[in-house]
């Protein structure tokens, strides 16, 4: 069972929380001037890396809310967690 | 077999303490301290148990976890605790055992004839055989696994409780040996909070069989001092009889407690069992090794025993496994038992060594102690019968040990001790994510980088010496401590021990018999399954060339040893006929658990009604169970399904409830309905877009339908959403989807349109919700609520009043789900009985009836409205169920854009349609699958199937709703449902709307 850092509430434990998939999939402003393509692409299709991935959690037995992490799909290890709104690590760390 | 082999004197068993215990039956006794298999051993007791396949007889191996025979089943009744290791049974007065397996008995086994056909029964023989014709196989299957005792599960009840507790520590100690306790000081010293567990009854682990001083100390006397010193450390906790079971991600650790196995009368208060849920820091794993077994013809006899084993019974126990005992060898720790037991004054025959010139200390010792030590020589066969060996059979071998020279003769004796090395024990640091690596020196694996925060230590990670143990056990638990960022100080001193020159071992996997290959008796290699030699180097042949593959051909590993025994031998040789070095295939995955643990102690309190799963009542519950209704579960809640009078059958019941309601007054317990709070000034907006319809021009007062789609253009959910005031709207959900929706609501708000200012709040629980409907219903409002005009223009349908109905402040909504005028009234959840009751008294005049989910069920399908989850199953658009209307076109909302994909474009989707049967009084079966034309040969093309079926007391003929590719234009038409007994049932295809077409009862 993962330990996973919720931003708002410290270390809790993975049965408390909940995944979400990928994180950053922003949903399309006008979404009737897509093509099935795209939307297709925005409904469907998912990264699936070997290594560092980019995941929404929300803390759904614990404050209920959504964060971002970045979890490493091979070790298991978190590398972060990010509140929603807040920017990338990699942009801040630069 | 009445001759015991208890020794006069030594071991640390309780001689004072005298116990009974009975086996397959008959009388025994032993001390306290006795382990079942030691105590039977005591009693000359050889053979413990058939073999799983061959039914062959077999004894105690081991002295431990590692144990692949003595396999026995515990206790009775509720207590009866199947296919424990009788190695790690601790005796207690009135024990009961009996083996799991042998039929009639153990000594005459009629299944022993597999042994006589054993030619007959290769490797894969169930897969070739059982395979053909295949309904055969559950009558195989039958006889197979009676014939391979497996033990039997208890039929009763357990009484027993069972827990589960979650700790943090700094440092969690696996195995409480010598380098365990040595960590465990130093660790608990430097002021880490420790757990050690052990899964022995006393920490000591390998001192418990030993005879060599630590720091002028007797090995007891030394963990002793250790212990008392942990003991009296606050923050150190002692786990004995304890395994640790599982090492999973982020350090997460599970130990298995077992509190009261061990004792006669257990105090009722006490668990049984506990399960630990580790979070540890930094964790030590001092888990010790495993000694590993020789494979030589007949290697499987009882009488042969690992020479640990020999060892621990003889130190530890007091027991002499053998009056003459030959030793047979390939490395240098055997000598230190043959050492034990010349000096508590015992006969060896003689020591088999397959070295040609062993050099070390110890073996000068032996020799000089006038041992004989038959120097590059092997035990070829032995021979003996379920009362011991007779004899071991010898011969010289050549330097690579696979050719034999020449036959050296016969050795008397009653036991074979083996020592073929060790391996060490890298179960829990191959679970962590370790890869263990070959290591030629031990030839075996020992554990790799660390992956997670822990680290091997002691004869786990390789290092046999106790000098070096000690040392090693000391560091690791330093470290750790270290680690887990404690600062006290963690020095202590290593004791001084006598440490010996040893010469190295030399591996053999196979000792050749000097016969052609498969001649001479049988060489296992995993004793509990029964796999050969033979066995593995057929698999190779047959192309099982992966130690995975091999595995589950040979079912090498597969017991409930896991293969502890045999699993590093039986890849060496799989790795040799391959013409591979033993390390390069691998080893099979390490899988949790270590050893077997109990269901109780999975289950915990988590058993029963109560605790499995929570049950959810409404605030009348009571009120239905008095009146007699009959319950269904929706979800976790507890509905009222009818309500039968004295005598009344089920359809009798609904069909009383449906008219009732169609004719005057019906009452139904409506509370748990989902019921979400949406309250701030962007609600109408969040609204907006979460529906599939608008909501920004709903008044205060008023109701609305809404439908719910996921993105991907799918029906998910669907209710009544109301204005109670500016910025307050409540929003209702389907019982089974209220968790889901918020869930998904709230998503959207926190991760997509955080700036939308809306907040979400649960409230189902908070209302009880009552409807009263039928054409009745305005008659009975208005004598219950004076503050508020019932008439229809100033309360029109689909709309919400606030007033006072039976003295309780209530919201009453003026919504149907039965086509029936209804009124729909929310009261605080305590005031839901005394609502109820006061409805019930004043309706008494006008027949109200209670009715159910059943009759809700129906009045509902009679109007053709849809049950979401019943009617739709996440395939399903708002097109295919004919409610384009309800689909906004000005405005964008969650899963419209999927709406016009090619896919949900298609003309030919499966879409709602109504039926009803040419035989009115047949009621389709729901899931039926509905064909054009009687099936002519199977599989038959399926058009759609049948979603929702009832009989309409009203309309007094059957009526179903379907969905059915292309439905909507084939009004008219027929379908034929085929069912699973034979039936064709042919109906027709309507609208999905049967009563009251034109919507005008609701509309009074």
């Amino acid at each position: 069972m993962l330990e996973i850092n919720c931003p708002w509430c410290g270390p809790r434990d993975q049965i408390e929380f909940s995944c979400g998939g990928e994180a950053h999939i922003v949903r399309p402003l006008e979404p009737e001037n897509l093509s099935d393509d795209d939307w297709a692409d925005y409904l469907f299709y998912r990264k699936n890396p070997e290594g560092r991935h980019h995941e929404q959690w929300c803390h759904t037995a614990g404050c209920r809310k959504w964060f971002n992490a970045i979890r490493n799909t091979v070790t298991y290890q978190f590398e972060t967690v990010y509140r929603i709104g807040e920017d990338l690590p990699e942009k801040t760390s630069r | 077999m009445s001759r015991s082999l208890r020794v006069a004197n030594g071991g640390s068993i309780r001689r004072t303490r005298l116990l009974s215990f009975s086996f397959n039956g008959t009388l025994y006794s032993g001390f306290e301290g006795d382990t079942l298999a030691s105590a039977l051993l005591a009693n000359n007791v050889r053979t413990v148990h058939r073999s799983f396949k061959y039914h062959r007889p077999r004894g105690v191996v081991g002295s431990g976890a590692e144990e692949p025979n003595s396999i026995v089943q515990v206790g009775s009744g509720s207590k009866a605790t199947p296919n424990l290791r009788a190695t790690q049974i601790e005796l207690y007065d009135g024990l009961t055992a009996r083996s799991v397996s042998g039929w009639p008995s153990l000594r005459v086994d009629l299944y022993a004839l597999n042994g006589l056909l054993g030619r007959l029964l290769p490797a894969g023989f169930y897969y070739k055989t059982f395979m053909r014709p295949r309904f055969l196989w559950s009558w195989y299957e039958h006889f197979i696994r009676k014939a391979a005792g497996l033990g039997q599960a208890p039929r009763e009840a357990d009484l027993d409780h069972y827990d589960k507790l979650n700790i943090h520590c700094d440092v969690l100690i696996v195995g409480g040996g010598p380098t365990g306790l040595m960590a465990a000081r130093a660790a608990g010293r430097a002021g880490a909070r420790v757990i050690m567990a052990d899964e022995q009854a006393e920490m000591g682990g390998s001192l418990l069989s030993s005879t060599a001083s630590i720091g002028g100390k007797k090995p007891g006397d030394w963990v002793e001092t250790v212990v008392s010193e942990l003991t009296r450390m606050p923050e150190v906790i002692l786990l004995p009889r304890s395994t640790v079971t599982g090492y999973y991600d982020h350090n997460f650790l599970v130990i298995n407690e077992r509190r009261t196995d061990h004792l006669e009368r257990p105090d009722p208060r006490l668990r049984r069992e506990r399960i630990w849920r580790v979070r540890a820091s930094q964790v030590v794993l001092a888990t010790g090794a495993i000694e590993r077994p020789l494979v030589f013809s007949n290697n499987d006899k009882p009488g042969v025993m690992l020479a640990s084993a020999v060892s621990t019974y003889l130190v530890r126990y007091g027991v002499l496994p053998g009056r003459k005992i030959v030793f047979f060898t390939n490395n240098d720790s055997a000598y230190q038992t043959v050492l034990q037991l010349v000096d508590a004054g015992m006969e060896v025959v003689a020591v088999v060594d397959v070295r040609s010139d062993p050099q070390g200390d110890l073996i000068q010792q032996v020799r000089s102690a006038g041992v004989p030590i038959f120097e590059g020589h092997v035990v070829v066969d032995v021979r003996g019968g379920t009362s011991g060996l007779r004899m071991v059979l010898i011969a010289r071998v050549n330097k690579t040990l696979d050719e034999i020279l020449s036959h050296k003769g016969e050795l008397r004796c009653d036991v074979l001790a083996v020592s073929g090395g060790w391996n060490p024990v890298v179960h829990l640091h191959a679970q962590s994510g370790g890869k263990p690596v070959f290591n030629e020196e031990c030839a075996s694996f020992l554990p790799g980088p660390s992956v997670q925060n822990e680290r091997s230590a002691g004869a786990g990670n390789g290092t046999f010496g106790l000098a070096d143990c000690l040392r090693e056990g000391a560091e690791a638990g330093r470290r750790a401590a270290q680690d887990a960022g404690l600062t006290g100080d963690g020095s202590v001193d290593i004791p001084k021990v006598e440490s010996h020159v040893e010469g190295s071992l030399h591996p053999i996997w196979v000792v050749p018999n000097g016969l052609a290959e498969g001649r001479g008796g049988k060489k296992f290699v995993d004793l509990q399954n029964d796999t050969t030699v033979a066995d593995i180097r057929l698999a190779a042949r047959e192309g099982y060339r992966s130690v995975e593959h091999l595995k589950r051909y040979t079912a090498l590993g597969f017991g409930t040893d896991q293969g502890k025994l045999g699993n590093i031998n039986g890849m060496a040789i799989l790795a040799d006929v391959l013409g591979q070095a033993p390390g390069k295939i691998g080893t099979t995955t390490f899988r949790p658990n270590y050893t077997p643990v109990t269901f109780g102690a999975i289950a915990g309190r988590e058993i029963g009604s109560t605790f499995f799963d929570p049950t959810r009542k409404t605030a009348v519950h009571q009120w239905h169970v008095e009146n007699g209704a009959e319950f269904e579960d929706v979800g976790q809640w507890k509905r009222p399904w009818y309500y039968p009078l004295p005598g009344e059958t089920m359809n009798e019941a609904v069909r009383r409830e449906c008219l009732a309601t169609r004719e005057s007054l019906g009452i139904l317990d409506a509370s748990t309905l989902g019921k979400i709070e949406i309250r701030g000034p962007d609600s109408a907006e969040f609204l907006n877009r979460i529906y599939t319809n608008s909501w920004l021009t709903l008044e205060i007062g008023r109701c609305r339908y809404g439908l719910m789609l996921g993105e991907d253009g799918m029906v998910m959910d669907d209710g009544v959403t109301s204005r109670i005031g500016e910025d307050h709207y409540l929003m209702t959900t389907t019982t089974g989807g209220a968790a889901h929706v918020l869930a998904w609501m709230e998503r959207w708000l926190q991760t997509e349109w955080p700036h939308l200012r809306v907040y979400l709040t649960s409230v189902t629980d908070h209302w009880f919700v009552t409807s009263v409907a039928g054409p009745n219903s305005r008659e009975i409002l208005t004598k219950l609520c004076t503050d508020i005009d019932f008439s229809a223009d100033a309360f029109p349908f689909m709309s919400v009043r606030a007033g006072t109905v039976a003295g309780i402040p209530a919201r009453v909504y003026r919504i149907s789900f039965s086509g029936e005028l209804a009124y729909e009234i929310n009261v605080s959840a305590n005031y839901g009985r005394s609502l109820w009751q006061a409805i019930m008294t004043a309706g008494q005049s006008l027949n109200i009836t209670p009715y159910g989910t059943e009759a809700m069920h129906v009045l509902r399908a009679e109007k053709g409205y849809i049950i979401v989850g019943q009617d739709t199953d996440g395939s399903v658009t708002p097109g295919d169920l004919g409610m384009d209307w309800i689909v906004s076109n000005g405005k964008d909302c969650i899963g419209k854009r999927s709406l016009s994909r090619q896919d949900t474009r298609r003309e030919n989707r499966k879409q709602l349609v109504g039926l009803t049967t040419v035989d009115p009084t047949l009621v389709l079966p729901e899931g039926a699958q509905l064909l054009n034309e009687p099936a002519k040969e199977f599989p038959a093309p399926m058009v759609g199937h049948v979603t929702s079926s009832y009989f309409s007391p009203s309309l007094r003929h059957s009526i179903a709703l379907a969905l059915v590719k292309g439905g909507r234009s084939r009004e008219g038409s027929m379908v034929y449902a085929q069912l699973i007994d034979g039936r064709v049932i042919p109906a027709t295809i309507g609208q999905p709307k049967f009563f009251d077409p034109e919507n005008q009862r609701q509309k009074v």
